[in-house]
């Protein structure tokens, strides 16, 4: 599936919710079921600091293709992290670097990549990009 | 929201107020907006409002300079404002009183300021365990820069300053003290008096920062004899961007000058310049000049009220807030002294603050969340951030009871 068709998906899923707390119920769940970062990379070399709550990012490409791990403290920056590796993690990093994820803006949580939010996901979303970026140079 | 009650022993008109307030009845994620962030900037009444507004339609000029009625109109204006601030301190002078952008520029000017004149390498400088960054890192910069000592005063549990640490630490070589009078975090009201008193007595001077006090009691700096006494605007219901630094005269006519340029001067030639007199000698630039007329509108306003009224109804809604908060389960306040105002911090067991408060973003409830600034102060308690309600005037116990309503929510959604 490319990244827009993953974006089409989770903006179709979230137009089955009626309020805001079901959308917000889903993306705890997804926080918490969020695969585990592997302990050996929750340090502080993969940490993404926000003033309010903390990312911790890990990357590796197998196969031309880039695979994500996270984990935060913070479980709806959890939840948010888990919908961008979901539509993120196993592409080329051409198309890492080229995708716009505007899924967020019409499922209506923008507020979360504002850069006043400060909950480190704009920052896991560059960092994501730039390894991306990092992976491609070293072709 | 519904029939708004009146606390009948603090005695104020609840209602009345809140229609100064146009902000409050705006709504926020389709509910009606609760507005418990007053620790990081309190909302404006009309009278304020109408005051900014009123100074770009009809009085806008630069003060001090024209000959020109409009330039002698606003001036005059700026300096009664001035006035206002001065006898809402109890100052002495009204010169003693510096307009700045806020507390954070009027502790920078003073650390540079005193630093520069009275600070050399193994002096120390006091400061406590529960300031904020803005009262911090200029005396860190200060004491980088000459090779002095910065001096932390701790706290207990409770979060009160231990007292009798601070006494074994003022010593030969402290050069100044600065404390917050209440904790931004904590809502700890420090005793300022009996610091001032101890430091005096080995002739030490004082700075108090006075952001979060400002809009809960009322200060007499001559009452206090606080050296210098710093806050901003926006806390205490006047524009963003003007602060005040009061400074006694004598220290500020020893200390240079911070900020150099258009105002500051008496006679300039590429030799020498002889500084202004105070309070010019520290406005460099044109000011803020509809924050300065703003603020000491704001201070009418609050003073209408009575800030003993304010402090009264204030202690209610602490009061009933913390009652609630702790018949929570897995709640725990943050800063529990006996002398607080109305500010409390707390955790709930296994939740992060960031997601609690995004929860109840969506129910309309405005809360802060994280450090608040105090991150050694975050350090000491051993947690990352805090949920953060601060109230001011103009909230009711209804809104604390729909801030309950949310926080149970949010915990059984996040849980």
């Amino acid at each position: 599936m490319s990244i827009e068709e993953t974006e089409h998906e989770i903006i179709e899923e979230f137009e089955t919710f009626d309020d805001w707390m079901q959308k917000y119920e889903y993306i705890i769940d997804l926080g918490k079921s969020l695969p585990l970062i592997d302990g050996k990379y929750k340090t502080a070399d993969h940490l993404i600091k926000g003033c309010q709550s903390q990312v911790w990012l890990h990357s590796e490409k197998k196969e031309g293709k880039v695979f994500f791990t996270a984990d935060s403290d913070a479980i709806i920056t959890k939840g948010m992290v888990a919908l961008m590796i979901r539509v993120l993690s196993g592409h080329t990093p051409d198309e890492i670097m080229n995708a716009k994820l505007d899924f967020v803006e019409k499922i209506g949580l923008t507020q979360h990549l504002s850069p006043t939010r400060s909950n480190g996901l704009v920052s896991m979303i560059k960092q994501m990009k730039m390894d991306a970026i990092a992976y491609k140079a070293k072709n | 929201m519904t029939e708004v009650k009146t606390i009948q022993k603090a005695n104020i008109d609840i209602q009345k107020i809140r229609t100064d307030f146009p902000i409050l009845s705006r709504k926020v994620n389709g509910k009606p907006l609760v507005y418990f962030d007053n620790g990081a900037t309190a909302q404006k009444p009309q009278q304020v409002i109408d005051a900014i507004d009123n100074y770009y339609k009809d009085k806008n000029a630069n003060i001090h300079r024209g000959v020109h009625t409009l330039s002698q109109e606003i001036t005059v204006c700026y300096e009664n404002a001035r006035s206002t601030i001065q006898k809402h301190l109890n100052a002495k002078h009204s010169h003693e009183i510096i307009f700045t952008s806020g507390t954070t520029a009027s502790i920078n000017l003073v650390a540079s300021s005193f630093g520069k004149k009275f600070i050399s390498k193994g002096d120390e400088i006091i400061i406590s365990a529960m300031e904020h960054h803005s009262n911090i890192l200029p005396w860190q910069v200060l004491c980088e820069e000459k090779g002095a000592l910065l001096k932390v005063i701790p706290i207990n549990d409770s979060g009160e300053l231990l007292m009798d640490e601070y006494k074994k630490l003022l010593s030969d070589k402290t050069k100044i003290v600065a404390i917050t009078h209440i904790s931004n975090t904590l809502g700890t009201i420090n005793p300022i008096k009996e610091i001032i008193e101890l430091a005096h007595a080995k002739n030490i001077p004082v700075m108090i920062d006075g952001a979060q006090a400002v809009p809960h009691t009322s200060v007499d700096v001559q009452a206090l004899d606080c050296d210098f006494y710093v806050f901003s605007g926006h806390k205490l219901f006047g524009p963003t961007g003007v602060g005040i630094l009061y400074g006694k005269e004598k220290w500020l006519n020893e200390i240079p000058p911070y900020q150099v340029g258009g105002g500051t001067i008496k006679t300039v030639t590429f030799e020498k310049t002889e500084y202004a007199d105070l309070p010019l000698k520290f406005e460099a630039g044109t000011p803020h000049i509809e924050g300065g007329v703003g603020l000491a509108v704001a201070i009418d306003y609050v003073n209408e009220i009575g800030l003993s009224k304010i402090a009264a109804y204030e202690h209610e809604l602490l009061i009933h807030a913390t009652d609630a908060l702790q018949k929570i389960e897995g709640v725990k306040i943050i800063g529990t002294a006996k002398n607080k105002a109305s500010v409390i911090s707390f955790v709930v067991d296994g939740l992060h603050p960031f997601d609690i408060g995004t929860i109840l973003d969506q129910l309309g409830i405005a809360v802060r969340t994280g450090h608040h600034c105090t991150q050694p102060l975050m350090k000491r308690f051993g947690i990352q951030g805090t949920i953060r309600a601060s109230f001011a005037f103009y909230n009711t116990i209804e809104e604390i009871e729909e801030f309950i309503i949310g926080l149970n929510r949010a915990i059984k959604m996040l849980k």
